[in-house]
């Protein structure tokens, strides 16, 4: 080899090599400086990014509240139910991944398609309920395949859970998603898209309290989107507890008297001095674990399109003809007013003609005073009061007894009653009223309508010495007034003639339990009134009355005061009978006896109603 | 060969330069660790201790290198060039296919990528081949070649294929031929061609993935989840790293795997994540210093040709390490280069050794004749 030549061109080398030097610091120069720029000038962009890459805020549902009975029984609980949802981002072949769960899970593929394709919208990386409420044998099917069903998980979800199904089903009300309305409109911080709130009954009500604070839960996720670990966890805060003032056993009482006889209607339980709701039912009734999950659009459509509208809550929003238990109010409008007295007497014929027109009775009760009068029902008496006492005096002490306002209850969606006056009229009809018009008022017909709920605090309130009530399941909204509103004489005739409605020959005669001094009123509802006819639109068969009866126990001191109002129940007796029942249950509870059954299904009147088959297998 | 036991000779081994190249291949085998760590498994992967091995077998590898006289290497430098060629014919034939490509022998113990060793051959035989001393006029059939001699092993690399290693031997044969006195001029002309002949490449040269990776190069948003999605990927993980990093195995990019071979190719990325800017900054810092220093035993050489076989060597080296580090940060299109000493990679480390033995060695021997 030759060296000789290097030497001489050493000094080029050199020079390149120098040059080498030189390039290679500025080409390092300028690569710090990209570091510089994006490790240290965006680094905070940067970060945002890498952020997203690999954290998932899944949301944990709380919890709501429990909801218990006056005696600690569970009324509403929570349970965990199982979905089988899916990430689409994770799942390679959509159709075949579908084909196969729907194999396993025994459902229709077309209707798992179809939940995908609706929810497109939903970003692939958020989960996808596919199955709702899945059962243990399509979780297992799940899980034993889960290899090949890339994507496709098992979620827990704390779920709403009424293990008494229908029983107080309109009381609690149901959940439902919040709707966009809702949304802008309620102020909650705790709703976003997707919360599960009250949407009716004490669910709504008291949703506040009962809806728990939501938790969240920071996950990381690796570039296929499988959770490695949780970064933070904020555990869900479960819903406040709510101990009612209700007793399921007497709710339950309240509810068998009308499926026994396959009645629709409404009852209404009340502790007549404090106002607390003991019973409070209606007639047909649903399941709201229906809805827990998100109602299906099937039941919907069946609960929505019933004739008898099984939603509607008939012991607030229903509103009924008080029929003959508006004589409660005829008789203390007259007796207060001192317009008569007690012995004042009447005589029936079997009727009577007041302008010009003749009046029916039901029977000829020849000469009654107040008491007898209210024993045996009688219309002609009251006619007779009609003629004499003022129709805005009539609405003047029926507000006073709570008919035609509001009650006061913590129960939404309440429907107000309607008691007539000469100002109403004027106002709805752009008519006077006519003396004739009061007649049929004062026997509770005409444009008379109330709901249950209202009857119940009247009775209440003759019950407990004249106070009128503000009936409550768990907070009361305000405090009742001490002041009576009615004389103590007027409430004591009153309250003689209703005993004598029960435990003498009177009308109430079935609601008689040996030994307990019960008070009670009937009522017969003609349906065809003109305000009855607004309520119902069906065949003849829906024209048949009403039977209503309004009660109070015992007479010395009153712990229960209700009413009963059995739809097509041809005659108030029938709801005496049927209140019977809840009085049994609530004495022998008092006593420690043992719940008595109801002995005989409550059977309709003649020409009733074709009944269920459950009635017929009863004892 | 009674050199191999002169005392005095080992004395002047740079001894910096073998701390620095120590200490660099330290730092990529934790890095490893990092990247191949799985958090469900607490463990890091099988390649560390490949990783570790095959630094033992690339310092022994090292050490015979030392115990030869850098010119008698030279001198059988056609016997190592027809080696080479030889054993990517084999490879092109009957090598180990991964991933559809063709680039491993089957050693049984061990699986070799011959085209690691082409740098390290090249840079011997051309520096042997331009040690003449006919410096000043060298005709243009000399650089005809020069480039021959390159393009075979190029040729064979790409068809395996491996673009990748196979561009890095350009710039070991165009810094050799620029330090036997090809003129800038000239080389600046060929760039011009070649920029000119781009688009018959594009269309009659390219395989798809190819043009597919150059194109998403270009546009990285364009397709985040295809191409272009490593490069975003690669961005948000030295972005995100910051002036401290986020700490040893800490880094969510690396660890929840949304880089891609992060052991290998971006094993530099997930350094610039854990440790920031710092880290990169004290890594770059030792890399500039074994370049300064290799190019430092080329000015000390006692001859051209150790000269032209450090140059050569370094070339390389730089043009890896710039590549790989650009790559890193998002800068440059994704290819299958390794970033030297710190990736993943047994043929890589035990080549890359062997050239520094190399250097050592023209350095140690700078006194000797």
């Amino acid at each position: 080899m030759n060296k000789g030549t290097f030497s001489t061109d050493r000094r080029s080398v050199s020079r390149l090599l120098r040059g080498f030097n030189v390039g290679v610091v500025l080409v390092f120069c300028f690569l710090i400086f990209s570091f510089w720029r994006f490790q240290v000038g965006q680094h905070a962009h940067f970060l945002e990014m890498a952020e997203n890459n690999h954290q998932r805020t899944v949301n944990l549902r709380s919890p709501r509240g429990v909801v218990f009975d006056r005696d600690g029984q569970v009324l509403i609980d929570n349970r965990y139910s199982l979905n089988i949802s899916l990430i689409r981002e994770q799942v390679g072949d959509l159709s075949a991944v579908l084909e196969l769960l729907a194999d396993v899970t025994t459902v229709d593929v077309g209707t798992l398609r179809e939940v995908v394709e609706s929810n497109s919208h939903i970003p692939g990386y958020r989960s996808l309920v596919l199955i709702r409420d899945a059962s243990l044998e399509q979780v297992a099917g799940v899980s034993a395949r889960a290899l090949e069903l890339p994507g496709v998980f098992v979620e827990q979800i704390p779920t709403r859970y009424y293990p008494n199904n229908n029983t107080a089903s309109h009381l609690f009300g149901y959940l439902g998603e919040v709707t966009s309305a809702q949304l802008n409109q309620l102020t909650d911080g705790r709703l976003r898209s997707g919360s599960v709130i009250g949407q009716a009954g004490l669910e709504l009500f008291y949703n506040r309290p009962l809806m728990g604070i939501d938790g969240t839960r920071k996950v990381a996720v690796n570039s296929i989107g499988r959770e490695i670990e949780t970064i933070d966890e904020v555990a869900p805060t479960e819903g406040q507890p709510l101990q009612l003032t209700l007793d399921l056993d007497l709710q339950r009482a309240a509810e068998e008297i009308f499926e026994s006889g396959g009645y629709s209607g409404a009852a209404v339980v009340l502790d007549p001095t404090s106002g607390e709701v003991l019973a409070l039912s209606s007639m047909p009734s649903y399941d709201p674990n229906d809805f827990a999950l998100g109602v299906d659009e099937q039941t919907w459509k069946n609960l929505n399109g019933n004739s008898l509208k099984p939603l509607q809550n008939r012991a607030l929003q229903g509103r009924y003809s008080p029929g003959s238990t508006f004589k409660i109010v005829m008789a203390a409008a007259a007796l207060d007013e001192q317009i008569i007295d007690p012995e004042f007497t009447v005589n029936c014929g079997g009727g009577g003609n007041f302008y010009g027109r003749f009046f029916g009775c039901h029977a000829r009760h020849g000469t009654v005073n107040l008491y007898e009068a209210l024993e045996q029902s009688c219309n002609t008496y009251f006619y007779k009061l009609g003629t004499m006492v003022d129709v805005d005096t009539i609405n003047r002490w029926a507000s006073a007894f709570g008919l035609g306002e509001s009650s006061g209850l913590d129960l939404p969606h309440e429907v107000i009653g309607l008691v007539p006056s000469r100002a109403w009229k004027r106002e709805v009809k752009g008519e006077p009223w006519y003396p004739g018009e009061t007649i049929s008022v004062a026997i509770g017909q005409g444009a008379v309508a109330v709901t249950p709920m209202s009857l119940a605090i009247m009775i209440s309130t003759v019950a407990n010495g004249g106070e009128r009530v503000t009936p409550y399941l768990f907070k009361r909204k305000t405090k009742g007034s001490d002041s009576t509103i009615i004389g103590r004489q007027t409430l004591d005739a009153i309250r003689e003639g209703l005993w004598m409605v029960v435990n003498r020959n009177g009308t109430g005669g079935r609601s008689r339990i040996q030994g307990y001094d019960i008070i009670g009123k009937t009522g017969t509802a003609q349906v065809i009134s003109l305000e009855g006819r607004e309520l119902i639109d069906g065949s003849d068969e829906e024209y048949r009355d009403h039977g209503l009866f309004v009660f109070a126990a015992p007479l010395d001191s009153p712990r229960i005061a209700g009413v009963v109002v059995a739809e097509h129940a041809e005659h108030g007796y029938i709801a005496a009978e049927m209140a019977r029942h809840i009085l049994e249950v609530f004495f022998a509870k008092e006593e420690g006896r043992p719940i008595p059954n109801l002995q005989s299904p409550v059977l309709p009147a003649e020409n009733a109603l074709e009944m269920p088959s459950v009635v017929a297998e009863g004892q | 060969m009674r050199e191999v036991f002169n005392r005095r000779l080992y004395g002047y081994i740079d001894v910096t330069l073998l701390a620095a190249i120590f200490v660099l291949s330290s730092i990529g085998l934790l890095m490893i660790y990092s990247a191949t760590y799985d958090p469900t498994l607490e463990d890091a992967g099988p390649q560390v201790f490949r990783q570790f091995w095959a630094l033992v077998l690339g310092s022994l590898g090292l050490v015979v290198l030392l115990m030869f006289d850098y010119r008698t290497l030279l001198n059988h430098s056609v016997f190592l060039y027809m080696g080479l060629v030889s054993l990517l014919i084999y490879t092109l034939f009957f090598g180990v296919e991964r991933g559809g490509a063709q680039r491993w022998i089957d050693f049984g113990f061990i699986n070799l990528q011959v085209s690691e060793f082409a740098r390290v051959v090249l840079a011997l035989t051309l520096a042997a081949f331009y040690s003449d001393q006919r410096r000043e006029n060298r005709s243009f059939l000399d650089w005809l070649l020069g480039a021959l001699i390159v393009s075979i092993p190029f040729v064979l690399i790409v068809r395996e294929p491996d673009l990748g290693t196979a561009i890095t031997l350009l710039p070991v044969a165009i810094i050799i031929m620029v330090f036997s006195g090809l003129r800038l001029k000239f080389l600046m002309s060929l760039c011009l061609v070649g920029i000119l002949l781009t688009p018959l490449a594009w269309t009659y040269a390219l395989e798809d993935y190819q043009k597919v990776r150059i194109a998403s190069f270009v546009d990285p948003e364009q397709d985040p989840h295809g191409a272009g999605y490593q490069q975003i990927q690669a961005r948000i993980t030295v972005g995100s790293g910051g002036l401290e990093g986020k700490g040893f195995l800490e880094g969510t990019q690396n660890q929840y795997n949304f880089l891609p071979v992060a052991h290998n190719d971006f094993i530099f990325s997930v350094l610039a994540e854990e440790q920031g800017f710092l880290g990169v900054l004290v890594v770059l810092g030792l890399y500039l210093f074994v370049i300064m220093r290799s190019l430092e035993a080329a000015r000390l050489a006692k001859d051209r040709q150790g000269m032209l076989l450090v140059v050569g060597i370094v070339g390389g080296f730089v043009f890896q390490v710039i590549y790989n580090v650009t790559m890193s940060a998002g800068l440059a299109p994704v290819k299958g280069l390794t970033l030297p000493l710190m990736s993943y990679g047994g043929s890589s480390i035990i080549a890359t050794l062997m050239g520094f033995g190399l250097i050592l060695n023209v350095r140690m021997r700078r006194f000797t004749n």
